[in-house]
């Protein structure tokens, strides 16, 4: 009886989950659609941008990459995407290297000391503030002390994502057992070497989750440079498109190469890092 | 002296090597925190002189009926995103978590849209919204979509959230994935044995194992839909006629340029005692209906 079932299960199962399937593949579409629009409207020129949708959507005549050299040029890409990864590649240097540090030394006196764990609530509360709070009392701050500029960007980054990275560092901290820091003191190593040593290689898999949700957060991120390095004339590659988008007019195609590029970057890193950077979002969510 | 609360040698390094990353974040979170509630009390425009005004803001800023619609926006489309998102990211876990090919490579499609920066994917749908939709809408003779959304006080608000959407399903449903991955096989198989299937063994059996999983997904998704803003700045600016206009853009734009740095300090700093009083609300009910599984 029991075996009926699960058979007759088993067929209609299979009916349903070629269903299924087919349904996702046309779901697919929506993701496909506006990424399609991008690449044609980028290759295309300006006169073949007919009134109707056809027109606009259909192959281009020729595939031409000049609406590409145009726009390079017009949202001064390579000195944006410079700052782009510069931005991006400092925030999560300095972002594994001190969180890292300050999750160890929270985490293993967590549960000894009160005084850490009042540290460690102190950071973390800071997930409860968002920039837009920040914003205005920053902007003067940096203002006064000469760092509205880049390496500002990077100080903020650094202090903002401290208490979603100390989370996650000192969370990891359970899985490396103490024996190994008494180990490394027994051998007449001191907390820093101990840490530097022992403890941060040991801590690899969480390195590459805060690596990544770091570096997603910081190159998407459009307020702090927009509100920081406003004084000065760098853009990051989000902040070009922002920042160019007069000189676009009504020229669609110029734009749209201009946005092309600023998405290219971060679709060939996933193309390659794809499971990576799927479970890094997964486990900083999830931890 | 009390052997126990002597610090050890051990512990006093510890402590030496964590206070500069103390200062350092007290100096650029804790201290801004208190310098825009300082400057909440004042009649500061951003720049020049400035006198204290007392608690006139604070109590301003629940008079101001441009703010007061900032709110009421925000909430809506938090309020719908959060819904709208969750709701279209389980269907479509459930479908990415069933026994389908190419599972990976549909997975890893749908994952697209979260790694993109939410600025440029606005302008790219700030054209679909502008010539697309109005073209088809035209074609096909359906009125209502010959003109933008985006041009429209009383939908503008829904081209923001199929936005926001559109980047938001794709987080979402890849912690789902990642939740129902968590339900072992063999409970499905017993669940089976007792007749539920369907939509009865998606609510016995699977709905309560995921439980942790939707409180997460609720959180994340609220949070985010709050801080909206790349969104309105690429779609909308705030327009037509302030009807899209989020607390985070408000504050960016008239505090930053519109000569009210101490009128908006002060609703910054209300900001913050909502996104914290939403915050405690949601873990401590949702906390609850985790116990009693």
């Amino acid at each position: 009886m029991s075996k009926a079932i699960s058979e007759q299960g088993a067929v209609g199962g299979k009916l349903a989950n070629r269903i299924i399937n087919i349904l996702l593949v046309i779901g697919c579409l929506t993701i496909a659609f506006p990424l399609y629009m991008t690449v044609i409207i980028a290759f295309k020129q300006p006169s073949e941008m007919t009134n109707d949708v056809a027109g606009a959507l259909a192959f281009p005549k020729s595939w031409s990459l000049s609406n590409f050299a145009e726009a390079m040029e017009v949202t001064d890409f390579w000195r944006s995407l410079g700052n782009s990864l510069l931005l991006t590649g400092a925030t999560v240097v300095i972002c594994i290297l001190i969180h890292s540090m300050a999750g160890y030394l929270i985490g293993r006196k967590l549960a000894e000391r009160k005084a850490f764990k009042a540290f460690y609530f102190y950071l973390i509360s800071g997930m409860f503030v968002p920039f837009a709070v920040l914003m205005m009392p920053l902007v003067k701050q940096t203002a006064e002390i000469g760092i509205a500029n880049r390496f500002g960007v990077i100080v903020l980054y650094v202090v903002f994502f401290m208490p979603m990275n100390v989370l996650l560092y000192s969370g990891y901290l359970t899985n490396i057992p103490k024996a190994l820091d008494e180990a490394s003191h027994v051998d007449g190593a001191g907390v820093w070497q101990t840490f530097w040593r022992i403890i941060f290689p040991n801590m690899k898999p969480m390195h590459a989750t805060v690596a990544v949700l770091t570096a997603m957060s910081t190159w998407n991120d459009v307020m702090t440079p927009l509100v920081i390095m406003s004084g000065t004339d760098q853009n990051t590659l989000p902040l070009a498109q922002l920042n160019f988008q007069t000189q676009f007019g009504t020229n669609y195609n110029l734009a749209f190469a201009s946005y092309l590029l600023a998405l290219l970057p971060i679709l060939i890193f996933y193309v390659i890092c794809q499971k990576q950077i799927i479970n890094g979002v997964v486990n900083g969510a999830v931890k | 002296m009390n052997k126990k609360n002597a610090w050890s040698k051990n512990e006093k390094v510890f402590l030496g090597l964590l206070i500069p990353i103390l200062v350092l974040f007290f100096c650029f979170n804790t201290l801004p925190l208190i310098k825009g509630f300082y400057y909440g009390l004042t009649n500061f425009r951003g720049y020049g002189n400035y006198d204290f005004v007392g608690l006139r803001n604070f109590i301003e800023v629940f008079q101001d009926s441009r703010v007061g619609h900032s709110y009421l926006f925000t909430f809506k489309y938090a309020f719908v995103m959060t819904i709208a998102v969750n709701l279209i990211s389980l269907v479509l876990a459930l479908g990415l978590n069933s026994k389908i090919r190419g599972k990976n490579a549909l997975r890893g499609a749908y994952f697209v849209p979260n790694i993109l920066g939410g600025l440029v994917v606005g302008y790219i749908f700030s054209f679909i919204f502008t010539y697309i939709l109005p073209a088809i809408g035209e074609a096909a003779g359906i009125e209502f979509l010959s003109n933008s959304i985006l041009g429209s006080t009383k939908w503008a608000w829904v081209a923001i959230v199929i936005v926001g959407a559109w980047q938001g399903i794709a987080m979402n449903t890849i912690i789902y994935i990642s939740g129902l991955q968590t339900v072992p096989e063999d409970v499905y198989e017993a669940g089976m044995l007792d007749g539920s299937t369907g939509w009865r063994k998606f609510k016995d059996i699977t709905l309560p194992l995921i439980m942790p999983f939707i409180t997460i997904n609720l959180v994340l998704c609220m949070k985010n839909a709050m801080m909206v803003f790349d969104q309105i700045m690429a779609l909308t600016k705030g327009g037509p006629s302030q009807s899209t206009e989020s607390i985070s853009y408000l504050i960016y734009n008239n505090g930053m340029s519109g000569g009210q740095f101490g009128f908006q300090s002060a609703n910054a700093f209300i900001f913050f005692v909502v996104i914290v009083a939403i915050s405690l609300f949601q873990t401590t009910v949702l906390g609850k209906k985790e116990e009693q599984l």
